[in-house]
């Protein structure tokens, strides 16, 4: 049973958790151009708290955004090369994301706060606003709470067994699941909050992350659309 | 396609730079710009307008999305001018733009409402009675049953309920009250029928059905200036905006045209660029001030001193050292300069008495008719007094003489001598009364001591009378010239020696009280007589309420007009009295009296003047402190007028000079029942009761339950929000509800009491058993009401509207259907009549109802007491119905057939006539018209073959058919009948449009210029624009006074009695009540009494649009308060600080505006900002807020109940007590403690459980 259920969430769920991700995202884009945005409240209240906890949560989120990506989807093989030692990548995945997740922590805990306190932002926000924040807080606690079992085990074997599962994910190998069949359950829970994320991504303001204006530092000042020839 | 495909165009992407790459052309997709345009796009456009009492009268365009109305713009198609000036558009403002947002907000009103503790009752009533008359007798005639919900008005709990519902509640209220208390206990009150006449009409027209009173209501708001009656006979009359451009020379006086006359000042701010002058005169800085070329700014309150030392600089040089030939000629003709004016010896020397009549003389001057109310003049040819035509006399009894022809009633022409200084046999000296020596209360009026009666030398006659006296006589304008201080080379020490001699009224006198410069006042004054010397009148005073609210207004606003008609300003274009104050100028009205007050079905029906009614009702004459003594001519003996205001007002009611509600007291019903029983006649019975005093008149015992107005309708109003002058007293008498008065009534006190009333020492609260009104909106008097009906908006209902600012006539349309379950006012009082009738059975049935009517203006019976002052309640005279009491007529009421008659025209317009103003005509055509257009009823019913009367529409074509304003063919009919009474053939004003029919689908697609009728005094033609009183000057009609003429003076024993015979200036009054509680009940921080002063809106019309949100974001975003950079020093405030003013009448919260605007010494709250949005508790009240009025309280003013004398005679919105408000005074100080008073549902709901 154990199997089978390790199987599932983490063999066959991150496909659908994927899909929904990025169909929905591709459906709500084309479907409710309206509804993809932010959804920022910066507008209702606009303190110098609200400035630091953004500013915090933000730099903290994208750092452990791409840590996790090039951390998970590198091949054991291209840092080896380079004389770095699984140990040493463990270490610097402890360090770094310690750092950047208690900067991450720190500001989301000013957000949850206004977010709950001040009486404009919680009456016009809505209730999935609420969940994923709480979501993210879940995940930057769990996240946080895999420290103290990693030290258990500085030699990096597990964050081995993790890639494995990830790069396999990627690559359709069907035996993904197989390599964390016996792992610590707090990499568990963090991995499937991870998932659960990508899943509710299309329903949520998160959708904004694909629109990051990165054109926007590159373009021409004056941009002039042609009338379309009918 | 797709937004995410389309993007996926790498390959085919086309860029292409310039400018050196700074710019780059793409084919991205544009599709995001359609949802700007679908943003503008709409399903049609609706042409409506707002039902507010703004005067704009502005057509609009309703734009319609989806079946939503989404904005709106101002329509831009009213029918052109002239050549030589400006087109009417655009016209409209801030406020109407924003009137969409209400229609889906919030604070709309979806369904029908009521207060809960009372559907609790109903319902338990019901489960007990089967019959719902029983089920409402078994509330509301038990008072501790009743208390409980009268004492949670105000204070929420209302629910949802049912159009039957509550109909059925309603309409069994109306039979029990009417069957147990009388029909005259159901009153109604809605104002201004211009702003939307058929909804007016609904509710007016079933009250009248079942005998109910209507309030009124132009009066009451203080926008009526008696002033108007007074001189011309006339409600008010004025130019339209249009005829501003004609003027030479216009004075802004206390009217802020651009903030208040938003969709006019366009006119103004155009004649300018034709070289015309404008004065403003304002005390405070305000948004007509930077529209001056000058700007007077006189100590608020003090106008009339001003007036007086123009009206003094004019006479001397226009009059006297250098006669303009045009002004002495329009005195002669259009005024009563050449009448002549007994005078008496008194105690203290000689006084102006009355007109000399014809009937003073040997046979009457040869007059058979009506010779006591002929006046007589000299003629100056030939020496001799001569009884001119045009006076009052021949307007009734005869015809062919009542014109302003230069003809003496023999027929001779004549010319009617100004003055007989040259021709005098003696000198006198005549004492006039001086009030502007009185100290204020507070000294915070000026006072400039002088004796109290000035004698001055005036030119008289020795005339022998036919009962054997010598009287002394003098001409008007003999008296006028010296009551304003012009030397006639007389001799007399009394008279200023010029300018700068401080005597009354001269320009240095003034500048005392006032503190204007003289030698402003004197460039002004001969500005404006020279403008209007050289162009035939083309002088103008724009005046509202500025002026028109104070206690003394007519001397402010007689100041006025006095300077106006030295001039010859009155009906010559350009020219004249432009007082725009409330939107009075219903175009159709003769058309729509009908309608609204069932005479095709009954007549009379009953009216009420609103200041009396509400001032008896609410009790404020309890708490009453203004001495009526005070007020006297230092002339008059003051033995003559004991009695505090509300004596005076029972009086006038007793002898026929204003109207009653309720006016028996007892049930009318009753008394004819009784009369029958009696095999009587009902009007002999009831003399015969009231002489015995068996019976009495419900005025003279208010308090008693038996004469407690017991049902009230509101609508179209926010009585309790805006205009209800003793707020507070209002809640607590009225409604019995928590309020905030402070101070102690005279029983507490130990005041005197009133003499004309019963005191009752123990006061029953909560008069009214029902109170419903119907809104669209959430107001301030929704929230203290029983019932709420929704109402369709001014968006979702057909109607029409005019205004007197424009001469069009347009209409409301539905633009959507109503709402949720909203309806059209129309709808709202079909379904109550149908109700009611079904209800009667078998309370009411066919019933005769006694109607007291009081003696009315325009009627025959206006010349009824030509001489003394004789009350029959005193044994001084007979009590004869019409003449020294109200008329008594017994009506017939059909109550079972209450809705068939309500849809049906009924058929006395067919037996006798339709009319107004004195003149009447033959109407059955357009009945047959109306049977044709509307189809006709083809039941068995009360209203077979009658015309039909179902719709709104089909109301406001009986409106539009029977007006000669919008049928051509009537308007030939009127001007004939006037012709017929004048001797001089009208008809030629309205002949080339006798063929024009105005429906209301020809107003739908274009607003239309209205028919010239006799109805009004100026004229719609492509020569002139509408002007006051163009065709008493250019047509010879009389104006409709005593004299026919133009009335300088007063000659009311009662007008004289209270020293205005002639205007002068009279300070504000005490009104004592601030005294008692300044610096009582401290909270820490300074207070300073201040001047209240409650100007019009910025932000909004009245209190619509107040708490709009639109509206409140672009002000201060709830009520606010301005005071001056000055005192708000002395006290500590500061801009936006919570402040409180408070008095003995109640308190109010606000934020303070500290602004250079105002002056010292007063303060200014924009009025109706309501206590519903941003209002917190009061420290002195504990209640929440309070609004404008809760510091204030009506006091009445004796000369405006006078009654039975020609133009001094009572007609609706007419004549009448004033609710002014502008003399009180109010404790300032900043709140310590702002308290929001908010409790939780739960606490609510849990009191609204207990009750």
């Amino acid at each position: 049973m154990y199997q089978y259920l390790n199987e599932f969430f983490f063999g066959v769920f991150p496909y659908i958790a994927g899909s929904v991700f990025i169909l929905g995202s591709l459906v709500r884009f084309d479907k409710s151009q309206y509804t993809w945005r932010t959804g920022s409240s910066q507008m209702l209240s606009n303190d110098r708290k609200f400035l630091i906890g953004n500013n915090l949560f933000h730099i903290g989120v994208i750092a452990l955004f791409f840590g996790h990506l090039f951390g998970l989807l590198t091949p054991t093989a291209v840092y080896t090369s380079l004389g770095m030692s699984t140990g040493a990548k463990q270490l610097i995945a402890i360090i770094a994301g310690g750092i950047f997740g208690l900067i991450c922590l720190a500001g989301i805990a000013i957000l949850a706060h206004r977010r709950t306190t001040d009486p404009r932002v919680r009456r016009t926000g809505s209730r999935m606003d609420m969940f994923i924040l709480y979501l993210l807080f879940a995940q930057l606690l769990t996240g946080l709470l895999t420290i103290p079992v990693s030290t258990g085990h500085l030699d990096g074997e597990v964050m081995l067994q993790i890639t494995a599962w990830a790069q396999s994910l990627v690559t359709f190998r069907p035996d993904a699941a197989s390599h964390i069949l016996d792992i610590h359950w707090i990499y568990k829970l963090h991995m499937f909050l991870g998932m659960i994320m990508f899943l509710i991504f299309p329903f949520t303001r998160l959708v904004h992350i694909w629109s990051v204006p990165l054109g926007y530092a590159f373009r021409a000042y004056q941009i002039v659309r042609r009338r379309p020839v009918v | 396609m797709s937004y995410f495909l389309d993007r996926l165009t790498f390959f085919q992407r086309v860029k292409e730079g310039f400018s050196d790459d700074h710019g780059v052309t793409t084919s991205d997709t544009r599709r995001w710009e359609d949802a700007y345009r679908h943003r503008w796009q709409h399903d049609k456009v609706v042409r409506s307008t707002h039902g507010v009492n703004c005067t704009g009268s502005c057509s609009w365009k309703i734009y319609v999305k989806n079946g939503l109305v989404t904005w709106e713009t101002q329509q831009t198609d009213y029918p052109r001018t002239r050549p030589d000036l400006p087109n009417h558009e655009p016209r409209g403002c801030a406020r109407g733009a924003s009137y969409s947002w209400y229609i889906y907000s919030a604070n709309r009103l979806k369904y029908p409402m009521i207060r809960g503790s009372l559907l609790r009752l109903w319902q338990e009533a019901k489960k007990q009675h089967a019959d719902p008359v029983a089920a409402w007798a078994s509330i509301a005639d038990n008072r501790e049953v009743a208390a409980r919900y009268k004492a949670r008005r105000g204070l929420g709990g209302l629910v949802r309920c049912s159009w039957d519902e509550v109909n059925e509640l309603i309409a069994a209220a109306n039979v029990h009250t009417v069957r147990q208390y009388g029909p005259d206990r159901v009153i109604g009150f809605s104002p201004i029928p211009a702003m939307s006449m058929v909804s007016y009409a609904a509710g007016a027209r079933y009250l009248s059905l079942i005998g109910g009173a209507c309030l009124s209501f132009y009066d009451w708001y203080c926008d009526l200036p008696p002033s108007s009656p007074q001189t011309w006979g006339e409600q008010t009359d004025v130019p339209e905006s249009a005829d501003w451009y004609n003027s030479g020379f216009i004075m802004m006086w206390g009217s802020n045209v651009p903030q208040t006359r938003t969709p006019d000042a366009h006119f103004m701010t155009e004649v300018r660029y034709k070289g015309t002058k404008i004065v403003t005169v304002t005390p405070d800085y305000s948004e007509a001030s930077k529209f001056g070329d000058i700007w007077l700014n006189p100590k608020q309150g003090t106008d009339s001193a001003l007036a007086m030392a123009f009206g003094h600089v004019i006479l001397k040089e226009f009059h006297v050292d250098k006669p303009s030939d045009y002004f002495t000629d329009y005195a002669r003709k259009y005024t009563d300069f050449p009448m002549l004016v007994r005078l008496d010896a008194a105690e203290k020397g000689y006084q102006a008495g009355r007109f000399l009549r014809a009937s003073d003389f040997d046979e009457g001057l040869g007059q058979d008719n009506n010779p006591e109310w002929k006046t007589v003049a000299y003629d100056e040819s030939s020496g001799q007094v001569v009884v001119p035509n045009g006076s009052v006399g021949f307007r009734w009894g005869e015809n062919g003489r009542w014109n302003l022809e230069e003809k003496e009633a023999g027929g001779q022409d004549t010319t009617l001598q100004l003055s007989v200084l040259e021709q005098r046999d003696d000198v006198a000296a005549v004492g006039f009364p001086y009030f502007g020596g009185k100290e204020h209360e507070l000294g915070r009026f000026q006072p400039n001591p002088q004796d109290e009666v000035i004698y001055r030398k005036v030119p008289v006659r020795k005339i022998k009378l036919a009962d054997g006296d010598e009287a002394l006589v003098a001409t008007v304008y003999d008296l006028i010239t010296a009551h304003y201080g012009v030397d006639r080379g007389l001799e007399c020490d009394n008279t200023p020696a010029g300018y700068d001699d401080n005597k009354p009224y001269t320009p240095a006198w003034q500048e005392q009280i006032t503190g204007v410069p003289r030698d402003r006042v004197i460039a002004v004054a001969r500005e404006f007589a020279e403008n209007a010397d050289k162009t035939k009148g083309r002088s103008m005073v724009i005046l509202g309420a500025g002026l028109n609210h104070w206690y003394h207004m007519d001397m402010n606003y007689r100041g006025i007009i006095n300077m106006l008609v030295f001039c010859g300003c009155i009906g010559q274009s350009g020219g004249g009295w432009a007082h725009y104050v409330g939107q009075e100028k219903l175009r159709p009205q003769t058309g729509w009296q009908p309608l609204a007050f069932g005479l095709d079905w009954a007549r009379p029906p009953r009216h009420m003047n609103g200041t009396s009614f509400f001032y008896g009702h609410t009790d404020q004459w309890r708490y009453e402190k203004l001495n009526m003594a005070d007020m006297l001519s230092p002339l008059a003996r003051p033995e003559d007028f004991k009695g505090s205001a509300i004596d005076f007002n029972v009086r006038a009611e007793r002898m026929g000079w204003l109207p009653s509600a309720p006016q028996l007291a007892a049930n009318p019903l009753q008394i004819a029942r009784d009369a029958a029983a009696a095999g009587k006649d009902v009007k002999d019975y009831v003399v015969e009761k009231l002489k015995s005093g068996e019976l009495t008149m419900a005025c003279e015992d208010p308090d008693n339950p038996v004469n407690f107005p017991r049902n009230m309708f509101i609508w179209r109003s926010n009585l309790l929000g805006s205009s209800g002058k003793g707020h507070e007293y209002f809640l607590k008498h009225l409604l019995g509800t928590s309020h905030g008065v402070q101070g102690k009534d005279l029983g507490e006190e130990g005041g005197e009491k009133p003499m004309e009333v019963t005191w009752r020492d123990s006061v029953t609260d909560g008069k009214l058993d029902l109170l419903v009104t119907l809104d669209f909106r959430m107001s301030t008097t929704c929230l203290y009401s029983d019932i709420v009906l929704p109402t369709a908006t001014w968006y979702e209902k057909n109607d029409l509207n005019t205004s007197d600012m424009h001469p069009f006539i347009h209409p409301l349309c539905e633009a959507v259907n109503p709402c949720w379950e909203s309806r059209s006012d129309w709808d709202i009082y079909k379904g109550l009549a149908k109700t009611f009738s079904r209800l009667a059975e078998p309370h009411l049935g066919k019933e005769t109802d006694v109607v007291t009517l009081p003696i009315l203006h325009d009627t025959p019976g206006e010349i009824a007491q030509p001489f003394d002052v004789k009350e029959w309640r005193k044994g001084e005279c007979e009590p004869i119905p019409g003449k020294t009491m109200p008329n008594i007529i017994a009506v017939e009421r059909d109550y079972l057939n209450t809705y068939a008659r309500f849809t049906a025209v009924g058929p006395l317009l067919n037996k006798l006539g339709n009319g107004g103003k004195g003149i009447s005509w033959n109407t059955e055509h357009e009945v047959d018209l109306l049977g044709d257009l509307n189809g006709r009823h083809r039941g068995e019913g009360a209203n077979k073959g009658l015309p039909k009367i179902e719709t709104a529409i089909d109301a406001a074509e009986v409106i539009l058919t029977l007006a000669p304003e919008t049928n051509g063919e009537v308007a030939v009919k009127a001007w004939a009948a006037l012709s017929e009474q004048t001797g001089r053939d009208h008809t030629h004003l309205a002949l080339n449009k006798e063929e024009e029919k105005i429906r209301f689908r020809d107003l739908v697609a274009q607003p239309r210029k209205i028919i010239s009728s006799p109805t009004w005094s100026g004229l719609e033609s492509e020569h002139v624009s509408y002007n006051a009183g163009y065709t008493n000057v250019h047509e010879l009609i009389p104006w409709r006074t005593l004299t026919g003429r133009q009335q300088l003076y007063q000659d009311h024993a009662w007008m004289r009695a209270f020293g205005e015979g002639f205007t002068s200036y009279k300070p504000p009054v005490n009104m004592r009540t601030t005294q008692e509680i300044i610096g009582v009940r401290g909270n820490g921080n300074e207070e300073i009494a201040l001047n209240w002063i409650t100007p019009h809106q910025k932000w909004g019309i009245h209190s619509t649009y107040s708490e709009n949100l639109l509206m409140l974001t672009l002000s201060r975003g709830g009520p606010c308060v301005w005071i001056s950079e000055t005192d708000a020093k002395k006290v500590g405030i500061v801009d936006n600080d919570w402040i409180e003013c408070f008095n003995s009448n109640g308190a109010l919260v606000a934020r303070a505006v500290v602004s250079q605007r105002v002056n010292e010494g007063m303060v200014m709250m924009y009025h109706a900002q309501e206590k519903l949005v941003n209002t917190p508790g009061s420290e002195i009240s504990g209640e929440r807020g309070g609004i404008h009025n809760s510091v204030t309280r009506a006091v009445l003013k004796p000369t405006h109940m006078i009654g039975g004398y020609a133009q001094q005679s009572y007609g609706f919105n007419y004549y009448g007590t004033v609710g002014s408000n502008r003399d009180e005074f109010v404790v300032v100080r900043k709140m310590n403690r702002v308290n929001w008073l908010e409790g939780d549902d739960e606490s609510i709901y849990q009191a609204e459980e207990q009750a």
